[in-house]
């Protein structure tokens, strides 16, 4: 880091003009189950610009990191991708054969993973695994694909990049690792980067380098970053759209500030109240959501959140009908609540 | 420095604390490779000194690498420290046999962080939350009835008792593991990240629970984490561990609200709060590097080639300076280990310059 003692907060929650370069429409995916196949991700809509972070929230099994591996192609047998559309630029990711694709993968729309160690292979040298993407992809000599992997090592801040460019993975520490994985990812300029809980096996202080990493890459480049995590504390200092799921459903997709002073989803509103925050009082009891998360092979029938919700009471339509995406006082703040009119601004901080 | 200047109120007479930890040190011997050159060993925990008194909840904050979980696994006896003692409701436990080490952990237990990893998933919820009361011993007239009672109290349903770990959520399966831990009616739980693998929907009901047995009981906890907002929530007093050393101990928000060791400063400065509006105009300190490892710690301050506030305290130039760190630092940060010295209301730092406060958000 190159920082003085302090340093400015990144972007505000603007998001960038312009159309979006990832759109994904309708996507579900379905697992076969014991009892008939289980939808996992359902009815997904949701787009991302050049230049723009969209901060995907979700606990594990919301269903937030299967629709971005469906929709590069990744979901692994027996998953399968059973309606929608995913486009990057304009075409269409499923519909193109497996080359095809493989070749866009890293080329246009990389990811990021949440372990820095089981991305990498041990036994390769850090420089062979980014020589290799390059030269995988690209018509690069040897000797040109390593200096661009210097200068990629150069650009994520590893330092002394000449000599460790022939380390191997285990003399790297986990934010290294990370920062290596990552001048992988970018190493083919995509135009949409996904990280997946980046920083989930990192601490505190490496989590912030790295997030100021991709933020200005992000700025650097143009591309649209999309930030999978559960800490809310992360969307709020990196993000300008934030997309909440539950139950492999989006509940509540805005701008980050509508979002987040005034959710429209109970499902958001109980998140900010059951966690412990650095800057609300600390005698305040937190208001665990009660149950458990919903299991995807036995989802209630009507909203997924009904049988965990402070403001369903038992009430027949949430029982019954699964909630289509409404929108709400905005018209880009879209809640899936049958009784989203019903949520006051209240002050979810206090 | 004795553990109890450090404990903000005075402990009424005839009362001692449950748990005493003085200057305790544990080295790891290095691994030995063949021919290779002996290693010097490594200081995992570092001259440690600490006091928990009965129901009161001490926060053990750090980074990988810091000795944090090292240190609770002494206080549990299930390593031998090096040097220094470990007094236990009044007896040093570093000096007995395993014999009475085992007698003395019934009133000590242990909350793992993996709900997945620690039960056996051939037994029962019942025997699970039994089997401590069982190999301590305990006759078939206390046992009976005690899974139930234990169950209930950590919120499980009892009627759930004879079934296995798989048919259990995380959070329930933390329940299991506190309700095992709870069963001998211990005064000292050490918890090791009790609520990092759980879902944050689920996070609330197990600190709430824990805070609900604390009430209930006046158990004293020592809980470890890394997650600062978890800590503050939970803790009456906090110590921060950096390389095996405290660097900073104090009453829960005195440490939060003006935190005076550059470590705990740059940590909660990292943590991002879920407030857009705050995280706009808060302002933050970048640490440089990454924590290093415990075989080569740093000379004199162990803290200074990451520290932003030697850096600024040299470039005033008003104290001795030395180049270490491609920076020009302060010479007693590079040379001089700083000791954790109270600087009032039962808050201490290990700092050579705790009132240069850096500008606050």
């Amino acid at each position: 880091m190159t920082a003085t003692s302090t340093q400015a907060a990144p972007s505000p929650g603007l998001a960038p003009a312009g159309g979006p370069v990832l759109d994904i429409r309708n996507l579900s995916t379905q697992f076969p189950g014991e009892d008939g196949p289980v939808t996992v991700v359902s009815d997904v809509s949701i787009s991302v610009s050049a230049g723009e972070t969209l901060a995907v929230v979700g606990e594990s099994g919301s269903g937030k990191t299967v629709t971005f591996l469906s929709s590069l192609g990744l979901v692994a047998k027996p998953g399968r991708v059973t309606g929608g559309q995913v486009l990057l630029e304009g075409t269409d990711l499923l519909k193109l054969p497996q080359g095809e694709l493989r070749r866009l993968r890293g080329q246009r729309i990389s990811m990021v993973f949440q372990d820095p160690l089981s991305g990498l292979n041990p036994v390769f040298t850090i420089g062979d695994q980014i020589v290799e993407v390059l030269r995988a992809h690209r018509r690069m000599s040897f000797r040109s694909a390593r200096e661009e992997s210097i200068r990629l090592l150069a650009r994520v801040h590893i330092p002394d990049p000449q000599r460790r460019i022939d380390d191997y993975p285990h003399q790297f520490s986990g934010g290294m690792r990370q920062r290596a994985l990552i001048a992988m990812a970018i190493a083919l300029a995509p135009k949409v980067l996904i990280a997946d809980e980046p920083t989930t096996a990192l601490d505190v202080t490496v989590q912030a380098q790295i997030l100021e990493l991709l933020t200005e890459l992000r700025d650097d480049t143009g591309m649209a970053l999309v930030l999978i995590t559960h800490d809310l504390g992360l969307v709020a200092r990196y993000a300008h759209r934030v997309c909440v799921m539950y139950g492999g459903r989006i509940a509540e997709l805005g701008a980050l500030d509508d979002v987040f002073t005034a959710p429209r989803h109970p499902y958001t509103i109980s998140l900010f109240r059951s966690i412990p925050h650095l800057d609300t009082p600390p005698e305040a009891e937190l208001t665990p959501i009660e149950g458990q998360p919903p299991n995807p092979a036995a989802l209630p029938p009507g909203c997924a959140f009904e049988p965990r919700c402070f403001q369903a009471r038992g009430r027949n339509d949430c029982k019954t009908i699964v909630p289509p995406r409404f929108a709400t006082t905005k018209p880009a703040h879209l809640s899936a609540c049958h009784h989203w009119r019903e949520l006051g601004d209240l002050s979810i901080q206090t | 420095m004795t553990a109890q200047a450090s404990h903000p109120f005075p402990l009424p007479a005839g009362q001692n604390p449950v748990l005493l930890i003085s200057n305790v040190t544990k080295t790891f011997a290095a691994r030995q490779w063949l021919l290779a050159r002996s290693q010097p060993p490594v200081r995992a925990v570092d001259d440690v000194s600490l006091e928990l008194r009965q129901g009161e909840t001490l926060g053990l904050v750090g980074e990988t690498g810091s000795g944090k979980s090292t240190l609770g696994r002494l206080v549990l006896r299930l390593i031998n420290p090096t040097s220094g003692t470990i007094r236990f409701d009044e007896t040093d436990i570093t000096k007995l046999s395993l014999a009475d080490v085992r007698r003395m952990r019934s009133r000590m237990q242990m909350v793992f962080q993996d709900p997945f990893g620690s039960l056996d998933p051939r037994m029962t919820v019942r025997s699970l939350v039994l089997e401590p009361m069982i190999v301590h011993g305990y006759p078939r007239s206390e046992i009976n009835g005690r899974a139930e009672t234990t169950m209930r109290q950590v919120g499980l349903d009892p009627q759930l008792a004879d079934r296995y770990p798989h048919e259990f959520s995380g959070g329930q399966r933390q329940r299991i593991g506190i309700a095992r831990a709870m069963v001998l009616d211990p005064k000292l739980l050490v918890l090791d990240e009790p609520v990092s693998a759980l879902d944050v929907s689920i996070q609330a009901q197990i600190l709430n629970l824990l805070r609900d047995i604390q009430r209930r009981t006046n158990i004293a906890y020592l809980f470890i984490a890394h997650d600062l907002a978890v800590v503050r929530h939970i803790s009456n007093r906090v110590a921060v561990m950096y390389l095996g050393r405290i660097v900073e101990t104090g009453p829960r928000d005195a440490l939060y609200g003006n935190p005076r060791h550059p470590y705990t400063v740059s940590l909660l400065s990292a943590v991002p709060v879920p407030d857009p509006a705050r995280e706009r105009t808060r302002k933050r300190v970048a640490l440089y590097g990454e924590i290093g490892s415990g075989n080569a710690v740093p000379s004199g301050c162990r803290f200074h080639p990451r520290c932003f506030r030697a850096r600024l305290v040299g470039a005033k130039g008003a104290v001795p300076t030395v180049t270490a760190s491609d920076a020009t630092l302060p010479a007693n940060c590079v040379h001089v280990n700083p000791e954790l010295k109270p600087i009032g209301g039962g808050h201490s730092a290990a700092c050579h310059y705790p009132d240069e406060v850096p500008a606050q958000a």
